[in-house]
């Protein structure tokens, strides 16, 4: 058909239109300690980007910048632009609908100290949602997805801090989905998680980027590898390189930094 | 054995000087721990010996809860209703807890997790500061600026009453209650409320929906524990409550409290008559109250709990 081509051949510049996430300048300091420096980077429409580097290289201070978490730890500043859907998240007018759409999973299972479903239903309420029926849809829906829903379908109504670490984890990821985020940032999420549910969460992750971006900051190089579209290399502060997470497992490397780490030779 | 090892398991029976010290220091630190538990038993010990003997021999259960008759120095017919007393302590220390309970609530949500840095370390001091403020000045402020605060306000002939002392005794409890209850919001862990921000709750729906529901058991021992310390206050209930036998109608009414009234009769009566007996059974009912309020919000803030208490609501 006449006129039916691509707008977007891809590359850097496609990435500015079409990308969920576009980062540029990005600079985050504590005090005088500079935790990130100068970071460009974008993330794409579903796409799990996996972001690896040794201890200290920026990666939290990445995630916290993205959903304006700053705020609220004294001494950390940031500088530079980052858009969500085109919009600068600094300037818009309320940061809490910005932090609604954006899910967080931190590294220890924060487990709010409220029952298994009033975890997972804080988040619709804070939006508004009130009949008793649709929330118990929404409920069992995440926990479904977060592959948790048959370990917990009887004991709804315990503390959601009596469950196990890896049930704890898949809660606090059943609780992002609630919020029905089109962003979700997982900060190290396997840390105090077993192999077997690990790899549960991978599997659930797989699905989940179809309908959102994820942010995967791992130290477990191997855990992007299995995950990762792309793969962004951070170290001490400085953002390495960012490439197709195949090509650089497969050794081609824009910096031989990156091959050193995947490779297990420093970090 | 090499000889090294063989003098040095010599010391095996060798009492040094550390030992001892050692030993000395367990003694007194037990002693210091223990003499809390002899020194309830023996104030119980006392009022019970003084308030008992009057329990079992002139007193009269509803003559003392049930009339206002207070008329221990009458020659005679000496009667001994409390009743009056009773209402008096308990309007003062209600209306100080409604005071009181907003108050420093709200001052402990402001300085626990709105203020940050010097805002905050300058508030706690400040609060600190007025908890330390002896209750005779406070009983001082209710007799001479809060009197005549009210008499000019309010337009009635004393203002010496009900809501001078309550207003006075919540203000002079305040600072205790949100010392403790922003010690209960301190020890909510931060990763609770990153977790609830990031959820994209506001500040306050943070602090209502998860803040304030995890710190719950320290906010209501912070309360009672206001309301010991207001039922067993003395000075200022003395002052600034017009201290006259009276079953108050409105806040405007002058009473008489509990505590005021051993304060200020027990000098006057001869060691061992009735009268300073019936004071002493005043005495058994204030210590077992604020016993009763003190042991509450101890065993709240232990976090004594069934397991999955609250369920969907």
């Amino acid at each position: 058909m006449v006129g039916d081509v691509a707008p977007n051949g891809g590359g850097a510049s496609a990435d500015a239109l079409s990308a969920k996430v576009v980062v540029q300048n990005l600079t985050i300091r504590y005090g005088n300690q500079v935790a990130l420096r100068g970071l460009d980077l974008s993330i794409r429409r579903n796409e799990i980007l996996g972001v690896i580097g040794p201890a200290g290289s920026g990666k939290t201070s990445f995630l916290r910048a993205l959903n304006r978490m700053d705020e609220f730890i004294p001494g950390m500043e940031v500088e530079g632009r980052i858009t969500f859907d085109g919009r600068d998240i600094r300037r818009v007018r309320n940061v809490y609908a910005l932090r609604s759409r954006i899910g967080v999973v931190f590294p220890l299972p924060v487990g709010l100290p409220l029952t298994v479903y009033e975890n997972v239903a804080l988040a619709p309420r804070l939006r508004g949602v009130r009949k008793g029926s649709e929330l118990d849809e929404i409920v069992e829906r995440c926990l479904r997805r977060a592959a948790l829903w048959e370990e917990v379908k009887d004991r709804l109504d315990s503390l959601g801090s009596l469950l196990s670490g890896g049930q704890q984890q898949r809660l606090t990821i059943a609780r992002a989905l609630s919020q029905e985020p089109d962003l979700l940032l997982l900060d190290e999420f396997s840390i105090a998680v077993d192999p077997v549910t690990t790899m549960r969460i991978e599997e659930v992750l797989k699905e989940l980027k179809h309908e959102m971006s994820i942010v995967l900051v791992t130290n477990l190089v191997q855990q992007a590898r299995r995950l990762a579209d792309r793969t962004a290399f951070f170290l001490t502060g400085e953002h390495v390189e960012t490439s197709d997470t195949a090509r650089i497992f497969s050794g081609i490397v824009k910096d031989p930094r990156t091959h050193d780490y995947i490779e297990g030779r420093f970090g | 054995m090499n000889p090294q090892a063989l003098a040095r398991s010599r010391d095996f029976d060798h009492r040094g000087r550390a030992w001892y010290v050692d030993r000395a220091v367990t003694v007194f630190v037990f002693i210091g721990g223990t003499s809390a538990i002899l020194f309830i038993g023996g104030i119980f010990a006392f009022i019970a010996r003084e308030g008992l003997g009057f329990v079992f021999s002139e007193f009269d259960a509803g003559e003392f809860f049930g009339s206002i008759a207070w008329r221990p120095t009458s020659a005679l017919d000496a009667t001994y209703g409390a009743l009056a007393l009773i209402v008096g302590t308990a309007s003062i220390t209600g209306l100080a807890m409604v005071v009181s309970i907003p108050f420093s609530l709200a001052a402990a949500v402001f300085i626990g997790e709105f203020a940050r840095g010097r805002v905050r370390e300058t508030l706690k001091v400040l609060v600190e500061l007025l908890a330390a403020i002896p209750s005779v000045v406070w009983g001082f402020i209710g007799f001479s600026i809060m009197n005549s605060l009210i008499i000019d306000l309010f337009d009635v002939p004393i203002g010496l009453n009900v809501l001078n002392a309550g207003i006075i005794l919540g203000l002079m409890a305040a600072p205790i209650m949100t010392t403790i209850a922003e010690d209960a919001l301190k020890a909510v862990p931060d990763g609770y409320r990153e977790a609830a921000e990031a959820l994209g709750a506001t500040r306050w729906q943070v602090i209502r929906k998860v803040v304030i529901p995890a710190a719950k058991n320290g906010l209501v021992a912070a309360v009672l524990l206001g309301v010991g310390r207001g039922f067993g206050e003395t000075m200022v209930v003395l002052m600034a409550s017009g201290h006259s036998i009276n079953l108050p109608d409105s806040v405007f009414d002058s009473v008489r409290a509990l505590t005021a009234t051993i304060a200020a009769e027990l000098g006057e009566t001869a060691v061992g008559s009735d009268h300073f007996r019936a004071l002493f059974t005043l005495g058994i009912l204030l210590f077992m109250v604020t016993f009763a309020i003190n042991l509450a919000a101890d065993t709240i803030m232990r976090g004594i709990r069934r397991k999955g208490e609250r369920g969907r609501p």
